[in-house]
This record gives structure tokens, C-alpha cells and sequence, in this order.
């Protein structure tokens, strides 16, 4: 494998206070990364930078050894794709909510029609395409966001608690299909969660960001067996 | 009783002037509203508390200022604008435009801010993610037009002022009403009212079907 992601002395600041620091991270080509840590850390800050919506303050962010701030900015974000937290569909059918990347890019009818309906099947929501996004449960919605995603056959995939807002049982069937889905499919994901269990479920590497700090990378069983400082062993007692 | 034809010029030339001053205010103000409701910039509260201001602009001080522009001895005297529909236009776009910006403004920022996130996630251009907030704000949006529209078709003050109510020329529904009731033709002006707010009705309920037909797709 080879480094998807390289990232070099990030300092990213909100109102002029440190809300990240990290001094080296690599993410490999086709790795699922589990980003963990507190509510506040600074996980969703770090995807946000990984997908050139915010500007570090110092340092560097290298996709495929080149540094993100000199990629055309567009050129770069239609190389990623971003599932938020809450599923955010549009206000139009499913079927349109799932093309919508695609259509951004241009992609041909046929195309859009073939892609659409191959990841929609795959994610088990290809009986909705025909309703509006409004009449969806909470988690058929998410679903929709993660076909949404998935479609535009990203090189990196970014997720932020995608599954945080639906319920414990629906939370446990999403997770399954995605461990699933990542395991057939290889895509560089990095997925961010406040729950132990479920980065160990979904991620074959784990890093642990606490106060703004990358404390520590490694499998799970690593982290669990030895935490690199006091702060982290306090986050895996409290979970 | 005013003639069938000079009622049939005085309502088109009203409709005109209303519609053309609401395009324009369209023009200005959804790009301006778009800008203060996305932009991040210093005095951005500013600009908007005089938006906001500008959306209570009584007509009549309006057209003072429009008429004191357009005077002959005024800024812009040599164009010869006073007393005609273009000088309409032009003060009833100063009262709409602030309407629909400040309106535009508002329903673009009751949207999830994290829909800009999103769709810029999703590989959206900065055009391509303004056309899909527009989209997703089209029900607020066309209430923003439908004000528009209904703060220029129902002023008198402006079109009295800058127009002159000169007949066959300036002379629009309401200036026609203020006319009619002065010289105590209280029929005639009851009649051009009830054919105003006929019209007004008519256009707003066009504008409705619409905007409910887009919240049932």
C-alpha cells in the first residue's frame, strides 16, 4: 500500500486558538482510518481541512505527495466525497439526491442512470429512488447520503459520525452493511465516531485525537493494550 | 366616469412599471441577498441592519429623493427622466430591490448551514452550490418576489411624485385613485381600487400555485 493522505505540521485555528495540531499523519491508499476521541477534540475540524472546506494556519496536507493548497481547489474536492453527520438530502427524489455529484461533474445520463442503480442496490435503498428525500426515515436517509457518496467512486472517502443520529438498532444494521461494503470495496475512508466499538468495527487503524492533539495511532488492540499517554487511557476508561 | 380606454392604458401602464421595477429588484437583490446571506465579512451586520432599513423606506421620501436626482437642476436632470414611467420604474425599484434582498437574504440563512458544506462536498462549484441553496429556498424566494411585487404595485407616493400623474403618460392605478377621490368621484376611485386589488389577487394567486407546486414536488 502507499500514502494516500500525508499530513505535515498542521496547525488549524479558530479565532485565533488552536483547534488541531497534528505533527505527522499518513493515511494508505485503501485503508479505513477511525478517527476517535471526544466531543469538541477536533475530529470534524481535521475532515474538514482533509476536504479543503477550511485553511490550516501552518502546515500541509499532501494527497497523492501533492500538497492540497496548490490543486485546483474543485479539481481536488470531485476527488473526495463527505457524509456529514446528518444525512443533508435535498429537497427532490432519492434517485436525484444520489446523481447530484454526478451531475455537478457532468456525468452523462446513462452513465449517472447505471451508477445510481449498481449503489443503490448495493445499499439497499434502490425501492425508494422514487421518493422525496422529506419522506424518509432517519435511517433510509442516511443511507441515501452514504449511496450519495459512494457513487461518485471517490479516491477518498470522508465520514463524520454518519450514523450518530439514528437509532441503536438501525445504527448496528448501517454499520454491519458499511463494514461490509469498505471491506469488498478498498476505498481510503476516514471515519470519524466518538465510539470505540464502532471505529473497531469499521476501521483497520484507529487515531486518537484528544483537546485538538493527534495523541496516538495504531490498531485497536494496540491502543487498548498501550495508550500512549494518561489522557488516553482516560478516554477509553470513560467509553 | 373615466373612459374604458384610459382605465384599459392606466392599468397596463401600472402592471408595466410594477413588473419591470420587480424584475429589476430580482436582479439586484437575489445576487446582493445571496451575498449578504453567504458572505463573511467585516460590517456584514451592518450592511444588513440597512438592508433591513431599506425594506421600510416610506415611498414618499423615496420619491422626494428619486424626484430630487432627477429634477432638471438635479445629478442626473440632463437625462430628462422626471415625469415619465422610466422615473417610476426607478423609484419603485429603490422601494422593491431592499425588499427582495432583505427577503433573500433571510431565506438563504434559515437553511442548514452545513448544506454549503455539502454540497461543496459533494463537488459543487460556487455557482453550481448557490443554484442548489436557491433551489432549496425557492418557497421563501418566491414569497420574497410576491412582496416585492406588492410593495411597488400598491405605492402612491412615489409614482405621484416622480410621474406627476399625467394622463395618458404617468398617470398608473393608484395616482388614478388619489385623482379620482380628490375630486370626489368616490365611484370611480372605489371602482380602480376593486380593479387593483383584482389584479394584485390575480398575480399573487399565479405566484402561489406556483410556490405550492414546488413544495408538493
Amino acid at each position: 500500500m502507499s500514502e494516500l493522505i500525508s499530513i505535515k505540521d498542521l496547525l488549524i485555528q479558530r479565532n485565533g486558538r488552536n483547534v488541531l495540531k497534528i505533527k505527522s499523519l499518513e493515511i494508505q491508499r485503501g485503508e479505513t482510518l477511525a478517527i476517535v476521541g471526544p466531543n469538541g477534540a477536533g475530529k470534524s475540524t481535521l475532515l474538514l481541512a482533509l476536504a479543503h472546506l477550511i485553511r490550516p494556519k501552518h502546515g500541509e496536507i499532501l494527497f497523492n505527495g501533492r500538497p492540497i493548497h496548490q490543486m485546483d481547489d474543485l479539481e481536488y474536492r470531485r476527488k473526495i466525497s463527505f457524509v456529514f453527520q446528518d444525512p443533508l438530502l435535498m429537497d427532490m427524489t432519492v434517485y436525484h439526491n444520489i446523481a447530484l455529484g454526478l451531475k455537478f461533474r457532468g456525468t452523462d445520463k446513462d452513465e449517472t442512470h447505471m451508477r445510481v442503480g449498481r449503489w443503490s442496490q448495493a445499499i439497499g435503498v434502490e425501492s425508494l429512488l422514487a421518493r422525496r428525500a422529506g419522506q424518509l426515515s432517519g435511517g433510509e436517509a442516511q443511507r441515501v447520503s452514504l449511496a450519495r457518496a459512494f457513487v461518485l467512486d471517490p479516491e477518498l472517502l470522508l465520514m463524520d459520525e454518519p450514523f450518530s443520529a439514528v437509532d441503536p438498532p438501525t445504527r448496528a444494521q448501517l454499520l454491519k452493511d458499511l463494514s461490509t461494503l469498505l471491506s469488498q470495496d478498498h476505498r481510503t475512508t476516514i471515519f470519524v465516531t466518538h465510539n470505540l466499538s464502532e471505529a473497531a468495527q469499521v476501521g483497520s487503524r484507529m487515531a486518537v485525537i484528544i483537546n485538538g492533539e493527534l495523541k496516538q495511532v495504531g490498531t485497536p488492540q494496540e491502543i487498548k493494550l498501550a495508550p500512549a499517554d494518561k489522557s488516553v487511557e482516560e478516554f477509553l476508561k470513560e467509553l | 366616469m373615466l373612459f374604458d380606454n384610459e382605465i384599459f392604458q392606466i392599468t397596463l401602464l401600472s402592471l408595466q412599471v410594477s413588473a419591470l421595477a420587480t424584475l429589476i429588484s430580482l436582479l439586484i437583490g437575489l445576487p446582493f441577498g445571496t451575498w449578504l446571506a453567504l458572505g463573511n465579512f467585516r460590517g456584514r451586520s451592518f450592511v444588513l441592519s440597512i438592508v433591513n432599513t431599506g425594506m421600510a423606506l416610506p415611498p414618499v421620501v423615496v420619491g422626494l429623493l428619486v424626484a430630487m436626482t432627477l429634477w432638471r437642476s438635479g445629478p442626473l436632470g440632463g437625462l430628462r427622466l422626471i415625469y415619465t414611467p422610466v422615473a417610476i420604474i426607478i423609484a419603485q425599484t429603490v422601494i422593491s430591490a431592499p425588499v427582495v434582498m432583505g427577503l433573500t437574504a433571510a431565506a438563504l440563512a434559515s437553511l442548514d448551514p452545513r448544506l454549503q458544506q455539502q454540497l461543496l462536498g459533494l463537488g459543487a462549484s460556487r455557482p453550481q452550490m448557490i443554484w442548489y441553496l436557491w433551489r432549496e429556498a425557492r418557497l421563501p424566494l418566491l414569497a420574497a418576489l410576491m412582496a416585492g411585487f406588492g410593495s411597488v404595485i400598491s405605492e402612491v407616493g412615489a409614482s405621484m411624485m416622480v410621474g406627476g400623474n399625467i394622463k395618458g403618460q404617468t398617470r398608473v392605478l393608484t395616482t388614478a385613485i388619489v385623482l379620482e377621490t380628490s375630486k370626489g368621484e368616490f365611484g370611480n376611485a372605489l371602482a380602480l381600487s376593486a380593479l387593483l386589488l383584482i389584479l394584485t389577487y390575480l398575480i399573487n394567486l399565479a405566484l402561489t400555485l406556483i410556490q405550492q407546486k414546488g413544495r408538493k414536488r
